[in-house]
């Protein structure tokens, strides 16, 4: 970190730009000592000719010494509120390179003609030969990939592509440096992109933005248990996880009946996969019937049995006393479940589980989720075919998969509201369809998990706590694109969430950008929330210590995430219907970047006029009334004589 | 036990047969025998009943239903539950004509009748003396009914099936339709409060052409329908147009709406075009002539039935697409929803909205962004022409996004243009199926897309689309009922009563009270419609709404239209004077209408959304949607219960009756302003009472609680919609084990 110098003067307003959000300034900077030649640069400032303060902008500086000719782009309020400016206003971020007279070729609008800025932490494209001003800005982690397309050609021309985890190819053409001591913008992407390949750290341990809020400390689990009501005379809070010998992708506190001893737990460990036993996720607070999350059982072809497991099953079952039956949802399609036998793997035998009902979900696995999820790439970026669109749709198969996760989810949350029956949730390892379906049927039980602080518990505790593997599964900062350990199994999730939103507009407390930005913020790795695969591995990199965590971020500006129809119900299930003729495919994240499917104008945005109409009008009542009390009190000491008594007239007209 | 999840799906659909003897039904329903009979209209008569007839009920697969009777009469089809409901008597959004269970005759789709297990579609010939243990009735509206007719007596349910088939599938003449034996006395109300204009008189046309500074000729020449049958009484037409007898027998250009720059609209009938015949030619240029002096000498013609789907293909595809909400059971709705997307894709019925769209945003380009005059023609000149103009209109003028605006549009353009509603809407049953399509659907459809995409545009509601689209198969209004203004009339004055004096008078569609109480009328409302922002002195005087002007592109009229290269060989001299393009002849050259409109619309779009302005639909192939409201209300699977849009639409409405009774307390301090300027209707938004949104279901205000309880609907026949065959279903979950590719 190096410490930045100040910005003297906006020297003067060089054109206001047709976009609302850009103007374009030439200024000067007195740069302090220890700055190199390239930098960005973040101030503040007020925009002279509007008055109006400048949140956060960045200065583009030129390759000269000191006094520094530098383009600014000076960002309205509204923009500010994108995180990456945020960002920008207090971090100083070294840029490593920058390519003049690039072109992008953009698939929307053609060739696009600009400059390239690559940062340690972002990309930054600029045209210089378009109205109104174009631009591109994305963090480095988005990027799967990095390639050069095609050889050189004769006129030195580059060309390379940039595959992106949020749904969309980049493709840039510029001329080769002459100058070889540059370093080429290729090079330095493929070094920045991919730090984790390069034996670098992570961009969110540079960042050191302060926020008024610790996001880290925003779940508890001994508080969230507590405020599940969890009986002590049923379920106990174990400590045999302490240091992760147990299972080193649990979490530390785990939730297990009282009846079953930490020796036990102990054995149940080496018959579950990868040791994830059976624990507690969720009681219901009035039938206690208990949503509990495991991996599958190491039955193996020889149908291998563990006592304890089953005793630990049956006494989950007990717990509760209003159901003697216990549900196993096994998230597999009953193939597979029965294919993993042969790995040693497999599922309850209802010989050895009594009273145990064991149901499949057919979900199908990591791999054909990935699979899908490149289909509708290529369905929906860039260009969408008109006529075959819902053909396409449906060859992808994302929106069945999102229906078969939510139909597992819907019949968890049926079992244990309107059967008041426990159930055990498993997959292979219990840590990808598990918390899909665990966290899923929570929010559909639990309505505090549909507030903003509620849902961040939730993510922190059925996907960070319990270990599903982020760091494998997005792949962060790692270039082996092809890595078979990449799916979307997140982004699923917050598919199926986002369905619910559409489904109960008025159910959830956060508004659709809220979901965005966690998609957003998952990708970046501007924060450290979503690093390493486990509770352990971030201990033991220390990123609560070292990284921010996303929601620092969120929570110091919750009026950004609300949404304005939300309604409190304190006990309401919600059971969303699952048949695609309702599921929709997300648009608004998925097809963000065509500029033609940008909605104009959202219903809340009404609705907040209405409320500042309302805000409005009611002041104006109780002015009236006021003036009223007044009138009446010194009209009846007049004696009521004057009939023409002046009313200050009021305009009524929305 | 072990239930594995694909096992259960691949359960046989449920049988026809009941699996309850009518002995045991018997046994439980004996002693109430009460009779009871249908509320009737004024004018109804009962032709038969049976009794006990079992209707099912549709939430699930058993089959399980209601006792009670079946009447037909010359309205309806009515079923009377041997129980009495009570949600009928508290629903908020009830029909005054027919209720739950009654399908008025016009509304029958298709009767099927399952005959030892087979189902058969039962037309006119089939019935002879057998009846069916089971009959279904498919309605237009999209209810599915099922009757069991196991129960009852055998001559009584040969009676019922037999009337019931003879009166909605027997070809009749119209004056057999209820309509004309409906004496409603009409409610004293209604005498134009709706103020939607009608254009029967001369005078509601003037005050169109002042409304939108046209310059155009109202003739009043075909008031005895002297130049044609097919033609409205009155009508406008370019000044230039010259004798107008002289041109009997063929088409006029009709003006249809007039752009502020002083461009125009008209549409025409056109004999489709065989051979180069000379007359022919000479009478399209002498229209497009006419035309083009309308405004700058400059004219575009189009021949939709060239480049939009015919009427037979809008009928065969919407009847694809039926099919996909005609649901049974619910077998059938998860087994058809596997295939949800590549089915309606087949139908090709969005594909048909969008070409119209598509259509109206091309003409919408040649009057706001050249200037040119446009004349689209079609054979008769009724239908997709009807369904283009009015369109065109929507977008451009915010008049017609207005309730009373969109009515009086409807009346302009379809009613009073002679839109053939009797035989397009099939309501006599006529064999012959050539003529029948559903195009004024078509335009409803059109409209939604519109609404669904630029909501705060419009004063009226989904709801209102829907209801509006249902009505147009209830037999009481005279608005949909008739080929022309002249058939209208002479029928009407061949039914009346008192043949001399007076003609026969039916309620117009616009006239809602008659369906529907004011409480329930106010759910034709938009919460979201942001109304423009009137002076108070504007108020008063835009009684009479005016033409907008805002928000035009820059003129372009005074340039040479900048497309090159589509002339039209009209005739030499023609070409000399006039820039006369067809707008067709845009097909197949380079940059296609898709193309060229695409940049329209980008233009457009990047200007700030003014819902007082131009109003263009996105039509990528995610921004056209299924009007759900429409479509699924009926079926229980897709219910969201607590769910769906009414959760926003009452919070809107909560709020906006907050910031109304704010704004009286305001307007009752004010004693200066005693005048009420408000001359809109009041709406009373509070009548969703907010704490029951959370038990509403996303079909509200239609679907009735069926007392279902608050259940999921868990979906059956999962697997078969995955069969990934593919090697990644079968690889191990975790990739450790998993030779990288790399």
């Amino acid at each position: 970190m190096e410490k930045s110098g100040s910005v003297d003067s906006v020297e003067s307003l060089v054109k206001a730009g047709q976009s609302k959000r850009y103007y374009s300034v030439n200024v000067s900077v007195e740069l302090g000592t220890s700055l190199s030649s390239c930098a960005l640069i973040s101030c503040s400032s007020v925009c002279r000719s509007t008055k109006t303060p400048v949140k956060a902008n960045f200065l583009f500086c030129q390759r000269n010494w000191f006094r520094i000719p530098v383009f600014v782009v000076l960002y309205y309020i509204d923009f500010c509120t994108s995180s990456i400016l945020m960002v920008l206003k207090y971090v100083f971020i070294v840029c490593v390179s920058t390519a003049k007279d690039v072109t992008y070729i953009c698939p929307f609008v053609g060739p696009v003609r600009g400059s390239l800025t690559v940062t340690n932490y972002r990309l930054f494209f600029r045209c210089t030969d378009r109205e109104p001003v174009f631009g591109l800005d994305l963090p480095l982690g988005v990027l799967s990939r990095v390639e050069k397309i095609g050889a050189a050609t004769s006129r030195g021309d580059v060309s390379y592509g940039l595959a992106c985890k949020d749904m969309r190819n980049l493709r840039f053409v510029h001329k080769e440096p002459e100058d070889s001591l540059k370093k080429s913008v290729f090079e330095v992407l493929m070094k920045f992109a991919f730090p984790v390949s390069n034996n670098m750290s992570l961009f969110a341990f540079e960042y050191k933005q302060v926020f008024p809020e610790n996001g880290w400390r925003v779940y508890d689990p001994l508080a969230e248990y507590k405020r599940q009501g969890l009986p002590k005379e049923s379920w106990r809070i174990s400590k045999v996880n302490d240091h992760y010998e147990l299972c080193d992708s649990y979490p530390a506190a785990l939730v297990v009946p009282v009846t079953i001893t930490d020796e036990e737990l102990r054995r149940i460990s080496s018959f579950r996969a990868k040791g994830r036993i059976p624990v507690l996720s969720w009681i219901h607070p009035e039938s206690q019937a208990a949503v509990v999350r495991a991996s599958q059982p190491m039955v193996g072809q020889n149908g291998r049995r563990c006592k304890e497991d089953e005793k630990l099953l049956q006494a989950i079952m007990d717990a509760n006393a209003q159901s003697h039956k216990i549900f196993i949802f096994d998230a597999r399609p009953s193939v597979n479940a029965a294919a993993n036998k042969m790995k040693g793997g497999g599922y309850e035998s209802e010989d050895a589980y009594q009273n145990a009902e064991l149901v499949f979900l057919d979900i199908h696995n990591i791999h054909v989720m990935r699979e899908s999820q490149r289909k509708l790439k290529e369905v929906v970026y860039p260009n969408i075919e008109d006529s075959h669109w819902l053909s396409n749709l449906e060859s992808t198969h994302w929106l069945e998969h999102i229906k078969l996760i939510l139909a597992g989810a819907l019949r968890i949350a049926d079992k244990v509201e309107s059967g008041k029956t426990s159930v055990v949730v498993h997959c292979s390892d219990g840590w990808d369809r598990t918390p899909q379906l665990t966290s899923l049927a929570l929010i559909m039980l639990d309505s505090h998990y549909r507030t903003i602080r509620g849902f961040q518990i939730l993510l922190e505790k059925e996907w960070l706590s319990f270990g599903h593997r982020f760091q494998q599964r997005v792949g962060h900062g790692d270039k082996n694109h092809t890595d078979a350990d990449r799916s979307p199994i997140f982004l699923q999730f917050i598919d199926c969430v986002w369905q619910m939103t559409r489904q109960f507009p008025a159910a959830f407390e956060f508004n659709e950008y809220f979901l965005i930005t966690i998609l957003d913020q998952l990708y970046s790795c501007l924060f450290g929330t979503f690093l390493c695969n486990s509770e352990q591995q971030r201990l033991k990199e220390e990123v609560p210590k070292h990284t921010v965590s996303l929601w620092s971020f969120v929570n110091s500006q919750l009026e950004e995430f609300v949404n304005p129809l939300y309604v409190h119900y304190p006990s309401h299930v919600l059971f969303p219907t699952v048949g695609i003729r309702h599921l929709q495919l997300w648009v608004t994240y998925y097809i963000r970047w065509n500029p033609r499917m940008r909605p104009q104008e959202p219903v809340h945005q009404r609705y907040k006029e209405l409320l500042a109409k309302r805000a409005e009008l009611q002041k104006r009542v109780e002015e009236l009334q006021r003036e009223a009390a007044n009138r009446t009190a010194s009209s009846s000491s007049e004696r009521a004589g004057s009939p023409t008594r002046s009313i200050t007239p009021v305009q009524t007209f929305v | 036990m072990l239930s594995l999840g694909s096992v259960g799906a691949k359960s046989t659909k449920p049988s026809f047969v009941s699996y309850v003897t009518p002995e045991e039904i018997k046994l439980e329903k004996e002693p109430p025998k009460i009779e009871k009979h249908p509320d009737l209209l004024p004018g109804e008569v009962e032709f038969c009943c049976a009794n006990p007839i079992l209707k099912y009920t549709q939430d699930d697969m058993s089959q399980r239903g209601i006792f009670g009777t079946l009447f037909c009469t010359n309205f309806r089809v009515t079923f009377i539950s041997d129980e009495k409901s009570q949600e009928e008597t508290t629903k908020t959004f009830k029909n005054k004509l027919y209720g739950e269970n009654d399908i008025p005759l016009m509304c029958v789709d298709h009767i099927y009748g399952v005959y030892d297990e087979k189902k058969k579609l039962i037309t006119g010939g089939l019935v002879k003396n057998k009846y069916p243990s089971k009959m279904i009735i498919h309605c237009k509206d999209l209810r599915v009914f099922q009757f069991c007719l196991t129960f009852t007596k055998e001559e009584d349910a040969k009676k019922i099936f037999q009337g019931i088939a003879h009166h909605c599938l027997e070809e009749r003449s119209l004056k057999c339709v209820f309509a004309f034996s409906y004496s409603g006395t009409p409610s004293p109300e209604m005498q134009r409060k709706w103020e939607t204009i009608l254009f029967d008189s001369p005078e509601d046309w003037t005050q169109e052409m002042k409304r939108t500074r046209a310059n155009c000729r109202l003739v009043t020449e075909n008031e005895n329908f002297e130049l044609s049958q097919r033609l409205p009484k009155y009508f406008v037409i370019p000044s230039a147009l010259g004798d107008l007898f002289s041109y009997q027998g063929k088409g006029f250009p009709i003006w249809c709406w007039s752009h502020h720059s002083g461009c125009a609209l008209f549409k025409a009938s056109l004999p489709p075009v065989t051979q180069e015949d000379g007359d022919f030619q000479k009478h399209l240029d002498i229209m497009l002539n006419a035309v083009a002096h309308n405004y700058l000498y400059s004219a575009k013609t189009e021949d939709l039935s060239e480049s939009l789907p015919t009427i037979q293909d809008i009928q065969q595809s919407y009847n694809k697409f039926k099919q996909f909400f005609l649901i049974e059971n619910s077998t059938d709705f998860w087994l058809s929803d596997v295939k949800w997307f590549s089915s309606l894709e087949s139908s090709g019925w969005l594909d048909i909205i969008r070409q119209c769209l598509q259509k109206a945003v091309e003409v919408v380009e040649c009057l706001e962004k050249d200037n040119t005059n446009v004349l689209i023609t079609e054979e008769e000149g009724t239908d997709l022409c009807c369904v283009i103009s009015s369109l065109v209109q929507i977008m451009l003028d915010p008049y017609y996004r207005t309730l009373m605006g969109f009515q009086s549009l409807v009346q302009k353009e379809w009613v009073a243009g002679c839109h053939a509603f009797l035989d397009r809407c099939n309501h006599l049953h006529q064999k012959d199926k050539e003529c029948h399509s559903p195009v004024f659907l078509l335009f409803l459809e059109c409209v939604w897309q519109l609404v669904q995409q630029h909501s705060p545009a419009f004063q009226f509601s989904e709801t209102y689309l829907t209801v509006l689209s249902d009505s147009v198969d209830v037999p009481v209004f005279s608005t949909f009922l008739f080929n022309s203004a002249h058939h209208r009339e002479s029928v009407m004055k061949a039914e009346s009563p008192l043949a001399q004096s007076s003609p026969l008078s039916c309620p117009t569609v616009w006239d809602w009270s008659v369906q529907f109480d004011s409480k329930a009328q106010n759910f034709f409302f938009n919460p979201l419609y942001s109304e423009k922002v009137k002076h108070e002195k504007a108020v008063r005087k835009a009684h009479k709404p005016k033409h907008q002007r805002q928000l035009s592109l820059p003129s372009t009229a005074f340039k040479p239209p900048s497309k090159k290269g589509f002339f039209k060989d009209e005739t030499d001299s023609l070409k000399k004077i006039l820039r006369v393009k067809r707008l067709s002849r845009w097909m197949g050259s380079p940059d296609s209408p898709a193309a060229t409109t695409r940049g329209f619309y980008e233009s457009w779009k990047q200007r700030p959304l003014d819902y007082h302005g131009l109003l263009l639909p996105c039509l990528d192939g995610p921004a056209v949607r299924v009007w759900m409201q429409r479509y699924l209300r009926w079926i229980p699977e897709v219910h969201i219960m607590g769910g769906g849009s009414v959760a926003v639409m009452t919070k809107l409405m909560e709020l906006l009756s907050q910031v109304q009774d704010l704004k009286r307390v305001l307007e009752q301090r004010d004693s200066s302003q005693a005048v009420k300027l408000d001359h809109r209707p009041y709406i009373q938004h509070r009548l969703l009472s907010f704490g029951s949104s959370g038990r509403l279901s996303s079909s509200f205000p239609f679907a009735y609680s069926r007392n279902r309880s608050f259940k999921p609907i868990i979906p059956t026949g999962l697997m078969q919609s995955l069969m990934v065959t593919d090697s990644l279903a079968s690889q191990e979950d975790e990739a450790s084990s998993f030779v990288s590719l790399v």
